[in-house]
């Protein structure tokens, strides 16, 4: 089929109208020719023979009368081995490269080819003769800290193919030819490492689609414990300004206990992804002892850069993670902020002159978040093997208020939800997770009884704190002041962690059950107190030992001391504990 | 290929089209009106019909007025020789000096790629406590002052361009009041920093399209400074009527208005701007101090909503003083182990305290009462406030902190503040009796 050609008849801001002759395709790549410079855009609307497009780029200089070059092709990414350690663009251009050929600024229409040309170790796993369907493993080749399988191209879709030839175990380039398959009608297939696949497009080759069960292990003790997310689930993490979304992202980045990381920042600050950038190819990750760059990808398209670019930026993040799930890995894709992701839909949508819905967003917002959502599971593989993809996402509301449309959107999907407090914040209590507000359908790694008695507590607490700023200590209850100072304590020395201490940053599953537990049969004991004096001076010490304890290196000697310590202090007090309580601790 | 058109078609505000061919986007054209030129810039092609944003605004303009179009996008001189001038918001002198031509560079250029920043690690110190020990200036930092209208903001910002330790400070004003305008310039004038300063005004009574230029042709030569080396300050007042111009031209263009009658693509608009802060590897850096009135003290408005997305933080400007809490530069943590053992813990521990002398003044004034520790707060609080809250006072970091343990140690005792015992004794004051 001879690829379309059309010139441009008008333009506003990003969205290039265009008059073409021949077929289209709706979301199919074309290019804007200036001279030399090619300004790759997306067909966003077909009208008779007007198109509307997307320009990725910047439009000045573009004028009436330029020729536009249709592709045929959706926007796609390229996949293949040496994926893992690249920092891209939203359109998967490496930025270093970028940098390499056109200096401090990104130039337009400079596109620069994925997958570095480098030779692979290939061994492959089938022989002559043998049949393979799509998204079968060939061969496989040693990158970084994995074996990255080379599978049959997922675009080859028609049921099963015959391997007509395979190369020897040996040293390929990835755009070197491995293999040929031949599909039933005797068409064969000439096939290399990389392959290309439409972002827009879910990845569905697989057996089934499994209940995520298995908690994604983020070492933040509030969500683990309170909060916790599963593995192939998805949680939503929206939040006023300053109160520390992306702080919370590049933790779980750096502690999340999945194969890979990929990292979408999308429409957010520049310097955020510089610290990353600089902080990761230093960092120890401490379950490989390789970099965490080793098992990182970075997807950046920041604030300033071409808005189109963002919604492609999301796509590419989770076709990345598409990808390394079809391995058997588990990953975890975390996009920041998806606000902005929308806010690009409703430039655009404006621009197309669509009837507006809520707040300008267009109507199709909701299913376009949810379609996104849902490329998260957790998958049963033809081969039997398990991969997951975990979709985190922030959102950044504006004026820090959860009503608006895209907050809303996205809770209607996602099976976590933590919301972050702007209160809690101000007050330097992080992570601002409010405790109260957020909630979590996934099964996490203490017993949800346990859990369910120490929120209870915290809610009393938060009542007895509000009734207190009325009657003033003076007219509240000794007993009541108790549970108050129970639930100060629990948010003092569980829920709020030092992100910045090597020890209390990232606490394990044990250290998280073990001392919780400790936790637990405080808050459900009674201890001889007479005055509200006492029962403050008792707590604070309890606090002062808890914190303390928390800096402690886990199972290490000062961590037993600091404990025997705090068992003197507690069974000293003790009067009695609560047989609910008991009834968990037996068991 | 000069062709000068001599049909306007429409004009509604300051939006004028033409039917012209072979036009580019973003192009600038020369208007000829019966008052003078006029600069005009293209913003929509719709076939042969081309919309302009016109600089002077469209009042006056004829439908036989001419359109010449220059076949390049806006540009401004880029010499040493602009330091020390004024100019308007489209680079046209307001000082009576020459206009100057050579060298002309575009402006809003491209983004800078990520992957050739680096991290920021010089403070800049501007004499004032409340940022220097508090929230510290980084280079290459974007900071807003969210301010109610009516606080000495411009002031302030006097005073930082006098006392920054930075090569060149350029103003952008938007919407200025003449008055400022003028007090800004005797002040710089008087205090003998005209020199290394650059002025980009656009006065409240000029026409809203320059307003809407003043932040990208600030930036533009900003950018080119960073480049030979120099460390830039931005200054911008005030980044609203920015955004009000903006609105005002999307409400011209029949755009459909997202939030408060503001463009969906404020966010966009506001962000290509402010990350143009950046620190460059091997070269110099721009940093961005811009101030931000919120209509209505409220800080959910959308444009220091936006805003706050997009900084590094933010300093809010209230009751003449920077508020403590609230006001936050994200970017201190990479500086402030660095000037002096003591500046973290002394910065965290003080805040405390006058979070807790905020607690014990309200509890004051619900009529619950007072210990001795109360009292002791506010005893601290008053003296925080006067003699470092307070924006006349003008000392250095060091001085700074010499002074914060001289408040501590005038009204607690050691163990009270709650500082790390070895800070304590290597700083605590020898003989200050509470007085």
């Amino acid at each position: 089929m001879a690829m379309s050609k059309g010139r441009v008849v008008g333009i506003n801001g990003n969205m290039v109208s265009v008059e073409v002759d021949g077929d289209v395709t709706l979301n199919e790549v074309a290019y804007i020719l200036l001279g030399e410079t090619r300004v790759k855009s997306e067909v966003i609307r077909i009208r008779g023979d007007i198109v509307s497009m997307q320009a990725f780029e910047m439009t000045g200089g573009i004028g009436v009368g330029d020729a536009v070059e249709f592709t045929g092709e959706m926007l796609s990414v390229e996949l293949g081995p040496g994926l893992l350690g690249q920092v891209y663009d939203g359109l998967q251009n490496p930025l270093p490269e970028l940098a390499e050929k056109c200096g401090f600024f990104l130039e337009r229409g400079v596109y620069i080819q994925a997958l570095p040309r480098t030779k692979w170790d290939f061994t492959p796993s089938v022989k002559k003769g043998d049949v393979v369907r799509p998204a079968a493993m060939i061969g496989e080749v040693p990158e970084g800290i994995f074996n990255h399988k080379i599978m049959v191209p997922f675009s080859l879709r028609s049921g099963s193919y015959t391997v007509e030839k395979i190369v020897k175990k040996g040293k390929y380039f990835n755009d070197d030819e491995i293999a040929v398959l031949t599909d039933s009608d005797g068409n064969s297939h000439s096939l290399t490492m990389n392959f290309t696949w439409p972002v827009k497009k879910a990845i569905d080759l697989y057996e089934e689609r499994l209940k995520p069960v298995d908690p994604m292990i983020t070492k933040v003790r509030l969500i683990d414990t309170f909060l916790p997310v599963a593995k192939g689930g998805t949680y939503c993490i929206p939040g006023p300004f300053g109160a520390g979304k992306t702080v919370l992202q590049q933790i779980t980045s750096r502690h999340a206990e999945v194969d890979i990381v990929i990292i979408a920042a999308c429409g957010e600050r520049a310097g955020e992804v510089v610290e990353t950038l600089k902080e990761f190819p230093e960092l120890i990750d401490p379950r490989t002892g390789k970099t965490l760059m080793e098992r990182t990808i970075i997807i950046c398209n920041t604030s300033s850069m071409p808005v189109a670019a963002r919604e492609a930026s999301v796509y590419t993040g989770v076709t990345l993670a598409e990808y390394y799930r079809q391995m058997g890995l588990d990953v975890l894709l975390l996009a920041d902020s998806t606000s902005r992701w929308a806010q690009a839909m409703r430039e655009m949508s404006g621009r197309l002159e669509e009837i507006p819905g809520e707040e300008s967003f267009p109507a199709y917002l909701e299913s376009v978040i949810a379609n996104f959502y849902e490329r998260a599971g957790l998958v049963r593989l033809y081969d039997g093997s398990v991969g997951s993809v975990t979709i985190g996402g922030t959102v950044s509301p504006a004026g820090g208020n959860f009503e608006e449309p895209v907050t809303q959107a996205t809770l209607k999907v996602v099976g976590a939800f933590h919301g972050l407090s702007r209160e809690r914040s101000d007050a330097r209590k992080y992570p601002a997770i409010d405790p109260l507000d957020s909630w979590s359908k996934y099964q996490g790694v203490i017993d949800l009884k346990m859990t369910d008695y120490a929120r209870k507590i915290l809610f009393r607490g938060d009542e007895v704190s509000q009734m207190m700023k009325v009657v003033g200590e003076e007219g509240t209850s000794l007993e009541d002041y108790i549970i108050y100072l129970k639930a100060e304590m629990l948010d003092a020395v569980y829920l709020q962690q030092n992100s910045f201490d090597p020890v209390d940053g990232a606490v394990g599953v044990d250290r998280q059950k073990y001392v919780f537990t400790k936790i637990f049969v405080i808050l459900g004991s009674e201890y001889s107190v007479e005055t509200k004096e006492a029962a403050r001076h008792l707590f604070n010490q309890i606090r002062q030992k808890l914190v303390d304890w928390n800096g402690c290196e886990w199972k290490g000697k000062q961590f037993a001391m600091m404990e025997k310590d705090l068992e003197e202090l507690l069974q000293k007090r003790l009067v009695s504990i609560d047989s609910e309580v008991e009834k968990y601790i037996e068991r | 290929m000069h062709k000068v058109y001599t049909k306007i078609d429409s004009i509604a505000g300051n939006v004028i089209t033409v039917a012209a061919e072979g036009i580019k986007n973003e192009d600038l054209a020369v208007l000829s009106t019966r008052d003078g030129e006029s600069l005009a810039s293209v913003i929509k092609l719709d076939g042969s019909h081309v919309s302009l944003q016109v600089f002077a605004g469209g009042r006056g303009v004829s439908t036989g007025d001419n359109v010449r179009f220059l076949g390049h996008p806006m540009e401004v001189s880029f010499s040493d020789n602009l330091l020390g001038r004024i100019f308007n918001g489209s680079g046209q002198p307001r000082d009576n000096g020459p206009e100057l031509t050579e060298n002309m560079i575009p402006i809003g250029g491209p983004s800078v790629n990520p992957a050739k920043r680096i991290l920021a690690t010089k403070m800049i110190r501007t004499g004032i406590p409340m940022i220097d020990v508090f929230n510290t200036l980084v280079e290459s930092q974007k900071l807003p002052i969210f301010s109610v209208s009516g606080e000495p903001y411009n002031d302030l910002l006097a005073r930082i361009a006098m006392q920054a330790e930075v090569d060149l400070i350029i103003l952008g004003g938007m919407g200025l009041k003449y008055d400022d305008y003028l007090s800004f310039k005797e002040t710089l004038e008087e205090g003998g920093a005209m020199s290394r300063t650059i002025f980009f005004v656009h006065t409240a009574s000029d026409p809203t399209v320059e307003c809407m230029l003043v932040p990208d042709i600030s930036l533009a030569v900003a950018e080119r400074f960073a480049l030979e080396g120099k460390r830039v300050l931005v200054l911008l007042t005030d980044m609203t009527n920015f955004a009000d111009s903006l609105k005002e031209i999307a409400i011209t263009m029949d755009q459909v208005p997202s939030n408060r009658g503001y463009p969906g693509d404020l966010y966009s608009s506001l962000a290509s701007r402010y990350e143009k802060a950046v620190d460059f590897e091997g070269a110099g850096s721009v940093t961005i101090l811009a101030v931000t009135t919120m209509p209505g003290d409220d800080v959910t408005h959308p444009v220091p909503d936006n805003t706050g997305y997009i900084t590094e933080g933010q300093y809010y400007l209230k009751n003449g003083r920077i508020e403590p809490f609230g006001s936050l530069s994200r970017l201190k943590q990479l500086v402030n182990k660095d000037s002096r053992d003591d500046h973290r813990a002394l910065m965290d521990g003080m805040i405390k305290l006058y979070a807790a002398y905020k607690e014990s003044l309200e509890k004051k004034s619900m009529g619950f009462q007072m210990s001795d520790w109360d009292r002791k707060l506010i005893d601290y609080g008053t003296m925080f406030e006067r003699d470092l809250m307070d924006l006349s006072v003008n000392i250095p970091l060091e001085k700074a902190l010499d002074k914060g343990w001289e408040i501590l140690s005038a009204c607690f005792t050691p163990e009270e503040t709650g500082l790390r015992t070895e800070l304590i004794m290597s700083h605590w004051p020898e003989k200050l009796d509470r007085s």
